[in-house]
């Protein structure tokens, strides 16, 4: 049996019609699975992306209480995920602390999503409070929310328009003052 | 996400780390193959780290070339051990090139050497698919059917699924293979036909296709036509063998 099979693929004209039918049979699947290109994502993952509704949440904060995204609906937001250790997070902080102080007047909610499921809690404590940052900061103990934003590097940034949509997801930083200020400037645009 | 992956803390890093898992399973399983094949497994295995190093470093250099200014502030974060920044074309792309500069300045037999790289890559496709699995990529299309899985808000084929027990399948017949080849470059040209197909077949299934000519999934183009190119090279491979017996 063995070598009926190894003289059967050692055959070099075996292979011919192998590739024909081969041809036909796999033309055929693509005929038959073929769709618009509106049926599929063409290559990314469906949200969060800019232009669709901001996945909600419900996080403990830090200090105690809670906060629900979409109770924030009519403010604009700013999503930013982070961990106490990792540089480039600890160094955009003071941009987006000095961003929020000049636009809440206007509407803008910050949310400094903390991964905890892999961050220290006192480590994050200690770092709002050497900075003296006063936006929320929401705890995300089981990763729930890092999965569901997708995260792939941190931080990473979203900015949540009065309606809940997404208008801008900055991965990576640390971002400027001037960058988080435009990017602000455009989810404030429609007065609340 | 995934029922199955309410594993608490490690769910994030666990498709990185499946992938990390797989590279070094393929690499001792390739490194297995040296002595069958008569090759040195020493030249093996410095190949394969060769491939990886320069692998990883052109992912990180592709990558950090793409957001140019971002590194030129933080040119430190270029060590950044961040499996997400990295670009994975450039840098399979290098590495292979670095693989395969090395394997003939060192003599090694072209097609031994890629039979050698078969069953390693049958086991990284398989840990590919679990990888996958793990972080809800190659998603599957919207489907209503009694096995369909939650995912990214819809019910879906759970194409990662289908990619890891076809991935098996495959693992199984070139591992069966593997001491019945009839001649050299039988295994490789072989994994890549079923790698191929299976990639035709299941790309039917899945919900974040690339579509060009307006309705067709570029990934079963490009499958189809690796999958006659490995048949093909199978043919001439085997033509030759008959013209030059041993």
């Amino acid at each position: 049996m063995q070598s009926l099979v190894d003289d059967w693929v050692a055959r070099p004209g075996r292979w011919f019609p192998i590739m024909g039918v081969t041809l036909a049979l796999g033309l055929a699947w693509i005929w038959v699975s073929a769709v618009p290109a509106e049926a599929t994502t063409g290559g990314q993952i469906p949200s969060p992306r800019e232009g669709f509704l901001a996945p909600d949440f419900t996080l403990e904060l830090l200090g105690g209480g809670e906060v629900t995204l979409s109770e924030l609906r009519g403010k604009g937001v700013v999503i930013n995920l982070w961990a106490s250790w990792c540089p480039p997070c600890r160094a955009e902080m003071p941009a987006i602390q000095q961003v929020y102080e000049k636009a809440k007047g206007r509407g803008l909610a910050v949310l400094a999503v903390n991964t905890t499921f892999q961050d220290s809690e006192r480590d994050a404590a200690a770092f709002i409070q050497e900075l003296g940052l006063t936006f929320l900061v929401p705890l995300d103990r089981d990763g729930t929310v890092s999965r569901q934003y997708q995260l792939r590097a941190l931080p990473s940034t979203f900015f949540v328009d009065r309606e809940g949509v997404i208008r801008k997801v900055i991965i990576g930083g640390p971002m400027s003052e001037a960058t988080i200020q435009t990017a602000v400037e455009e989810i404030l645009e429609q007065d609340g | 996400m995934l029922p199955v992956l309410q594993v608490g803390p490690l769910a994030i890093q666990l498709p990185g780390l499946l992938l990390l898992a797989g590279v070094w399973l393929a690499s001792s399983v390739i490194e297995k193959q040296a002595p069958r094949l008569k090759l040195s497994s020493a030249i093996l295995s410095n190949m394969i780290f060769l491939g990886l190093v320069v692998g990883l470093v052109s992912a990180r250099i592709g990558y950090a070339l793409r957001y140019l200014n971002v590194y030129l502030e933080n040119p430190l974060s270029l060590l950044a051990l961040n499996p997400t920044t990295l670009a994975p074309a450039e840098g399979a792309l290098s590495g292979m090139l670095a693989a395969l500069i090395y394997a003939r300045r060192k003599g090694l037999p072209l097609w031994g050497t890629l039979d050698a790289l078969a069953p390693g890559l049958a086991v990284f496709s398989l840990a590919l698919g679990f990888s996958h699995l793990a972080s809800g990529d190659a998603f599957g299309a919207p489907a209503d059917l009694p096995w369909a899985i939650e995912l990214w808000g819809a019910r879906r084929h759970p194409s990662q699924v289908y990619e890891v027990l076809l991935a098996g399948v495959v693992l199984g017949v070139i591992l069966e293979a593997r001491l019945r080849a009839p001649f050299p470059g039988f295994l490789f040209l072989g994994w890549m036909v079923l790698a191929a197909a299976s990639r035709l077949s299941l790309e039917a299934f899945r919900g974040d296709s690339v579509i060009v000519l307006g309705a067709v999934r570029l990934a079963q183009l490009l499958s189809l036509g690796l999958l006659l190119a490995g048949l093909l090279g199978l043919h001439l491979r085997a033509r030759q063998t008959v013209r030059h017996p041993g």
